[in-house]
C-alpha cells in the first residue's frame, strides 16, 4: 500500500487546515494533501477513493486547483455502491461544470443509474443531471427523464420534474415532449411532485407558445381549484409556515396563474376570485404570508385588468412601504416600480415615502427609491422632488452621489418649467457635486446659458459668488471660468440686475484675480487651465485696463512643459502684443448655440446616426460664414464617443479643425482651403505667433486652417468672428478632445523637437485597462525622457479615485506631475492622462525601466492593478 | 431560478457553495470575494437584498455564517428569505441545533441535504419532514453498506488466517 494514502481521515485533514495560523502554513498542508491523494490517484488505490474525494472538495472550498481529481468522480459514480456513487455525484456537481469536456463521459453512467432499480441511485442521477447537465446530455437523457416523471415513487418523479425543467432550458425543441406528462404532475397530491410540476409547467410556458396555449385552455381552471383548496386547506402540520399552509406551493401556484393569465382576458376572469381571496385574506404578519402578498400583488398587476383588484394591490404595497421592516419596504420599492406603468396615478400617492426612502441608511433602499423618485417625476412635481433630492445631495454618502447626481441632472434638464430654475439648480448641483457630474451634463448647461439672453447678468454674477466657496468642483470651475470669460463685462458693470439678486460689486481685477487663482489651483486640470487661458485673453479686450496684468498671467505659462498651455500660452501673447487693432474683434462673445439642434444632435448621437441636416450650410457660398449651428454644435458634442464622421461640406469645417485625430491631413488641407481668399494676414500672424511648434504639426495646420476660416468670414462681413469660436469651443469641448489634440501632437514625427520619432507603446495592459506611453524629449537634454502616459477603461464601469504610481531603479529619477483626472470614463469614453518625466544618470548605458502600481475603484470597490514595463524604446538612448 | 448558493462565514471563509448556472472557477472565485466583500460589510438591521450585476442576491446571518442565494430580477425575494430559513431548520433539526463546526466538518452531509431541496436552482421539497426522511433513508443505505464491507473484511480475515 502507498505510504501516503494510509494517511489522514477526512476529519483529521479539516482539523489540520484548521489548525493552521498563516495562510502559508495551510498552503503547505494543502500541498501535501494533494500530493498525497494524487500518488493515490496514480496507484489507482480503491479503498480510500471516496475518502480522498472528500478531502478534495474540501479543499476545493478553500479554493485551490483540483482539477486533477475529475476523473475518479467519473470512476466512483461508475462503483456499484451507493456509498461511492453519493460522493462521486457529490464531487461531480461540485468540481466540474457543464462546459467541461470529461463531463461528457459521465453520459453513459448516468443512462444506467437513471434506469437502476435502487431509487436512490436514481435520485442521485437525477440530482447530478439537473443541476449540471450541458445541451448535448439533455438531448441524450431526455427521455429517460420522461419515463421518469411516471415513476411510482413521488421523490423521483419531482426530481425528474425539475430535471424536465433544466432540460427545456438547455433545448427548448424538446419541450412539447414533456407537455403531457407535466400537465398530469398539475393533478398530483403530494406537495412535492404538485411543487415541482407547477415549477415545470410555469417554465415550459416560457419556452413554447404552444404549451401556453395548451395549458391555458386545459389547466386554467384546475390550476385555480388547486389554489383554492391550498387557501382553504385545514391546519396540516407538516407544511405550515407561520398558519399558512405550504407558501411556497401558494407562490408557485401564483407564479403560473401569472404566465396563464398575462395577456388573456378569459383565463384572468377565471382566477379574479381567486386572486382576490389570496389578497385579502393572507396574514400579513410574517415572511411567508408577506411574500404571498408580494406575489399576488405581481400576478394582479401583470394579469389582465379588473379594476377593483388593481386598487386592491396597489393598497397592499402602500401598506408594504410604510412597514417598518426593511425587506418589506425594499419589495415595496421593486413593485412600485413595476405598478408605475399600470397605474402611475395611484404610485404618485406614495410619493412623499418614497422620497424618505431615499433618505434611507440602507444602500438597497436608497437604491431602489431613487429610482422610482426618478420615474416619478412630471412637470408638475419636479421642483419640489428635485429641491428635496439637492437637498439630501448635500448629506449623502460620497458613494450614493455618483448616482444621485446623475438622477437630479438628468430630471432637471428634462422637466425643468423655466430657464432661470434650471440654472439655478445646475449650479446648486455643480457646487455641491461637481466632480461627479458628467461632461455632457455641463456642456448643455453652457448652451442654456447662452440662449437665456436676459440671464447672463445672473448667471455669471451667480456662479462668480459660487466660485469663491466651491471652487474644488471641478465642472462648476469651468462653467463659471467661461461664463467670466464670455460675460466678463456684464459681470462687472451689474448688466441684467434682477430682483432677486443680492446687489454686488466686482472690479475689473477682481474678475480677472479670480481666473488667476483657478489657473494656479493644483486641483484645475489640464482642460480647466486652457479654458482659463482662453477667458483671460477674451477679458484682455474687455478690460483693457487689465490688459497689462493678463499678458503678465498669460506669459507665464510660455514655459509650461504641457503642449497644450504652452502653445496657447505663447500664441495669445502674441495677439496681445501685436495685433491689438484685431484682438477685439478676435475674441467677441460666442454665438449663440442652438438649443433645439443641440438636443437633437444628442438624441441623434444616441442612435447612433447624425440626423442633423447639414443641406443649409452648404447652400451658403462659405460653409463657415454662418457656423452657428451644426458644426458648434459638434464641436461640444466631441467629447462623446460617437462623433459622426465629418462630411466634407464646408458645415463640418470647424469640427474637422478640432478633431484633428480624426480626418487625414489631406482632408483638412481641402476644407482648409476651401475659401481660399485673402488668407494671408491671419496665417502670418499665427504661424508667426508660434515659433515653437513647427508649422507642419496637426495643431498649427488646424490652426493655420482656422486662419484661413477667419479672414475667409472676415471679407465675408460675418457679424460673429469664427476663431472665436473656435477657440472657446475647444475649450468647452471637453477634455477628450483635448487629449486627441495632444496625442496627435506627441505622437506624430514633426514635433520632436529633436527631430528624432519615438514610437509610442503600450505599456500595460489588462481585460480592464491600457496604459499608453508617448514619448518626447526636451532639447538639449537627451538623458530626459517624457513620457504622456494615457489610461484607457476597457471594461463599462467608470473608475474613480484612479492613482498611477511608478517607481525606477536608482540609476533613473523619476519626476510625476498631476493626472488630468481621477474619473476614468467607462469603455474608452475618454481617458486620464499624465506626464512623466525620467531622467536616466546612465544614459547611453542603461535602458529605461518602470514598475507601475494602478489603483482604482469600480462601484466603490478597491481595485489594483500591477506590472512592470520593460519594452521602452531604444531610440530613447537608454 | 436560484443561481447559486453561498455559504459565509463571518470572516470570510467560503462554507459551501453550489452554483446552478455555469460558471467558470475563476469566476466562481471572483463572485465569492465580491459578494463577501458586500455582504459582510453591510450592518445589521438593514434589509437583506442586495442587487448585483442585474441580479437579486438574498442573505440572512444565522449565527456566524451568511447565507446567500442569487436570484433573477423578478424573483421574489422574500421567498428565497422563506427558503433559505426552511434549509436552516432542515439543518437544525438534521444535526441537532446546528453550528459551523458541524457544516465545516460534515459538509458533504450539508451538501445531501441541499440537494434534497433544491434541483437546477428550483425547489424540490416544501415538507422538512420529507426531506428528513429521505436523507436517513439515505444514510441508512450508506451505513449498511459500511457494515457489509466490514463483515466482509472479518471473514476474509478469518479465512485467510
Amino acid at each position: 500500500m502507498n505510504p501516503f494514502s494510509s494517511g489522514t481521515r477526512l476529519r483529521d485533514m479539516i482539523r489540520a487546515i484548521r489548525a493552521c495560523k498563516t495562510a502559508a502554513e495551510e498552503r503547505a498542508v494543502v500541498r501535501k494533501e494533494c500530493a498525497a491523494i494524487r500518488a493515490a490517484i496514480d496507484e489507482n488505490d480503491r479503498d480510500y477513493r471516496h475518502r480522498n474525494l472528500s478531502k478534495l472538495m474540501f479543499i476545493h472550498m478553500l479554493g485551490y486547483p483540483t482539477h486533477f481529481g475529475q476523473m475518479e468522480c467519473l470512476k466512483l459514480i461508475a462503483s456499484p455502491g451507493f456509498p461511492e456513487k453519493r460522493i462521486g455525484y457529490l464531487a461531480l456537481m461540485l468540481l466540474l461544470d457543464e462546459r467541461q469536456e470529461v463531463l461528457m463521459l459521465v453520459t453513459n453512467s448516468l443512462k444506467q443509474d437513471l434506469n437502476h432499480t435502487n431509487q436512490y441511485i436514481v435520485g442521485l442521477a437525477l440530482c447530478a443531471l439537473g443541476n449540471i447537465c450541458s445541451a448535448e446530455m439533455a438531448r441524450d437523457l431526455a427521455p429517460e427523464v420522461e419515463r421518469l416523471l411516471q415513476f411510482r415513487d413521488p421523490n423521483v418523479r419531482k426530481k425528474a420534474a425539475l430535471c424536465a425543467i433544466r432540460i427545456i432550458k438547455k433545448v427548448p425543441d424538446l419541450a412539447e415532449n414533456f407537455i403531457n406528462s407535466a400537465a398530469a404532475l398539475l393533478r398530483e397530491k403530494h406537495h412535492g411532485v404538485l411543487i415541482t410540476g407547477v415549477q415545470l409547467c410555469t417554465e415550459l410556458c416560457k419556452v413554447s407558445a404552444e404549451a401556453l396555449e395548451y395549458f391555458r385552455m386545459k389547466c386554467t381552471e384546475s390550476v385555480v381549484r388547486s389554489l383554492k383548496d391550498l387557501v382553504n386547506s385545514p391546519y396540516a402540520p407538516e407544511y405550515d409556515i407561520a398558519g399558512i399552509t405550504d407558501p411556497f406551493l401558494h407562490i408557485r401556484l401564483l407564479k403560473l396563474l401569472r404566465v396563464l393569465g398575462e395577456g388573456n382576458a378569459d383565463a384572468s376572469d377565471l382566477m379574479n376570485d381567486i386572486l382576490a381571496q389570496v389578497a385579502t385574506k393572507t396574514e400579513s404578519n410574517k415572511v411567508a404570508g408577506n411574500a404571498i402578498l408580494y406575489e399576488s400583488v405581481q400576478t394582479i398587476m401583470s394579469v389582465e385588468d379588473s379594476g377593483g383588484l388593481r386598487v386592491l394591490a396597489i393598497n397592499i404595497l402602500g401598506r408594504f412601504l410604510s412597514n417598518s421592516d426593511n425587506n418589506i419596504r425594499y419589495v415595496a420599492l421593486n413593485m412600485l416600480m413595476k405598478a408605475v406603468t399600470a397605474d402611475a396615478q395611484a404610485v404618485q400617492r406614495h410619493r412623499a415615502t418614497i422620497l424618505e426612502c431615499v433618505k434611507d441608511s440602507d444602500a438597497s433602499i436608497q437604491k431602489k427609491a431613487l429610482e422610482l423618485v426618478y420615474v416619478l417625476v412630471n412637470e408638475s412635481n419636479v421642483k419640489p422632488l428635485t429641491k428635496e433630492l439637492i437637498d439630501y445631495l448635500e448629506v449623502s454618502d460620497q458613494e450614493f452621489r455618483a448616482d444621485l447626481t446623475a438622477k437630479i441632472c438628468s430630471i432637471v434638464s428634462e422637466f425643468s418649467p423655466e430657464k432661470i430654475w434650471y440654472i439655478d439648480q445646475m449650479l446648486k448641483v455643480l457646487s455641491e457635486a461637481g466632480n461627479f457630474v458628467k461632461d455632457e451634463v455641463w456642456h448643455a448647461l453652457i448652451v442654456v446659458i447662452t440662449n437665456a439672453y436676459d440671464l447672463h447678468g445672473y448667471t455669471v454674477r451667480a456662479l462668480y459668488r459660487t466660485l469663491q466657496t466651491s471652487a474644488e468642483q471641478e465642472s462648476l470651475v469651468r462653467v463659471a471660468v467661461w461664463c467670466i470669460g464670455e460675460y466678463g463685462d456684464i459681470l462687472v458693470k451689474n448688466v441684467g440686475m434682477l430682483d432677486i439678486e443680492e446687489p454686488i460689486v466686482v472690479t475689473e481685477s477682481d474678475a480677472v484675480d479670480i481666473l488667476e487663482m483657478v489657473i494656479k489651483q493644483h486641483t484645475s486640470d489640464l482642460t480647466t487651465k486652457a479654458m482659463a487661458l482662453i477667458a483671460l485673453l477674451k477679458l484682455s479686450s474687455r478690460f483693457p485696463s487689465c490688459s497689462e496684468s493678463i499678458r503678465n498671467i498669460i506669459t507665464q505659462y510660455k514655459g509650461n512643459l504641457v503642449l497644450e498651455l504652452q502653445q496657447r500660452s505663447i500664441e495669445f501673447n502674441k495677439v496681445l502684443a501685436n495685433h491689438q487693432n484685431i484682438s477685439s474683434a478676435l475674441v467677441e462673445r460666442m454665438p449663440v448655440l442652438d438649443e433645439a439642434t443641440f438636443i437633437g444632435r444628442k438624441a441623434g448621437s444616441m442612435l447612433g446616426t447624425a440626423s442633423t441636416p447639414r443641406g443649409p450650410s452648404v447652400n451658403i457660398p462659405n460653409g463657415v460664414a454662418k457656423p452657428s449651428v451644426a458644426p458648434l454644435v459638434d464641436l461640444l458634442d466631441l467629447s462623446s464617443d460617437d462623433v459622426p464622421a465629418p462630411s466634407p461640406s464646408g458645415g463640418d469645417l470647424l469640427q474637422d479643425l478640432l478633431g484633428v485625430d480624426l480626418p487625414p491631413a489631406s482632408q483638412q488641407l481641402g476644407s482648409g482651403q476651401a475659401p481660399k481668399s485673402g488668407t494671408d494676414v491671419l496665417l502670418d500672424l499665427l504661424s508667426v505667433g508660434s515659433p515653437s511648434v513647427p508649422p507642419m504639426s496637426p495643431s498649427a495646420l488646424s490652426l493655420s486652417s482656422t486662419t484661413d476660416i477667419l479672414s475667409s468670414s472676415m471679407n465675408n462681413k460675418t457679424p460673429t468672428s469664427p476663431l472665436d469660436d473656435l477657440t472657446s469651443l475647444s475649450l468647452s469641448a471637453g477634455a477628450a478632445p483635448m487629449m486627441d489634440l495632444l496625442d496627435g501632437l506627441t505622437s506624430s514625427p514633426p514635433t520632436e523637437n529633436n527631430g528624432l520619432v519615438y514610437p509610442s507603446i503600450t505599456a500595460f495592459e489588462s481585460s480592464s485597462l491600457r496604459v499608453t506611453f508617448n514619448f518626447s524629449k526636451e532639447t538639449g537634454k537627451p538623458q530626459t525622457t517624457i513620457i504622456q502616459a494615457a489610461f484607457t477603461n476597457l471594461t463599462s464601469n467608470i473608475y474613480t479615485d484612479f492613482i498611477f504610481q511608478a517607481a525606477v531603479p536608482k540609476f533613473l529619477q523619476l519626476h510625476l506631475d498631476p493626472a488630468s483626472g481621477h474619473a476614468l470614463p467607462a469603455s474608452g469614453d475618454g481617458s486620464i492622462t499624465q506626464t512623466l518625466r525620467v531622467t536616466n544618470t546612465q544614459h547611453g548605458k542603461k535602458n529605461l525601466i518602470m514598475r507601475m502600481r494602478i489603483a482604482y475603484k469600480v462601484n466603490g470597490k478597491d481595485t489594483l492593478e500591477e506590472g512592470q514595463i520593460n519594452n521602452f524604446p531604444r531610440e530613447l538612448g537608454g | 431560478m436560484i443561481h447559486f448558493v453561498l455559504l459565509i462565514s463571518r470572516q470570510g471563509k467560503v462554507r459551501l457553495t453550489k452554483w446552478y448556472s455555469p460558471y467558470t472557477q475563476k469566476e466562481r472565485t471572483k463572485v465569492i470575494r465580491e459578494l463577501s466583500g458586500v455582504i459582510l460589510s453591510r450592518a445589521p438591521k438593514l434589509c437583506n437584498f442586495v442587487d448585483w450585476r442585474g441580479y437579486k442576491v438574498v442573505y440572512k446571518r444565522y449565527a456566524s455564517l451568511y447565507f446567500c442565494m442569487c436570484i433573477d430580477q423578478d424573483d421574489n425575494e422574500l421567498e428565497v428569505l422563506e427558503i433559505i430559513h426552511h434549509y436552516v431548520e432542515i439543518l437544525d433539526r438534521y444535526f441537532g441545533s446546528v453550528c459551523e463546526l458541524d457544516l465545516i466538518f460534515n459538509f458533504h452531509k450539508a451538501y445531501y441535504i441541499l440537494d434534497e431541496l433544491l434541483i437546477a436552482g428550483e425547489l424540490q421539497e416544501s415538507s422538512k419532514k420529507t426531506v428528513a426522511r429521505l436523507i436517513a433513508a439515505q444514510d441508512a443505505l450508506v451505513e449498511t453498506a459500511k457494515e457489509e464491507a466490514s463483515s466482509l473484511s472479518n471473514i476474509i480475515a478469518q479465512a485467510t488466517k
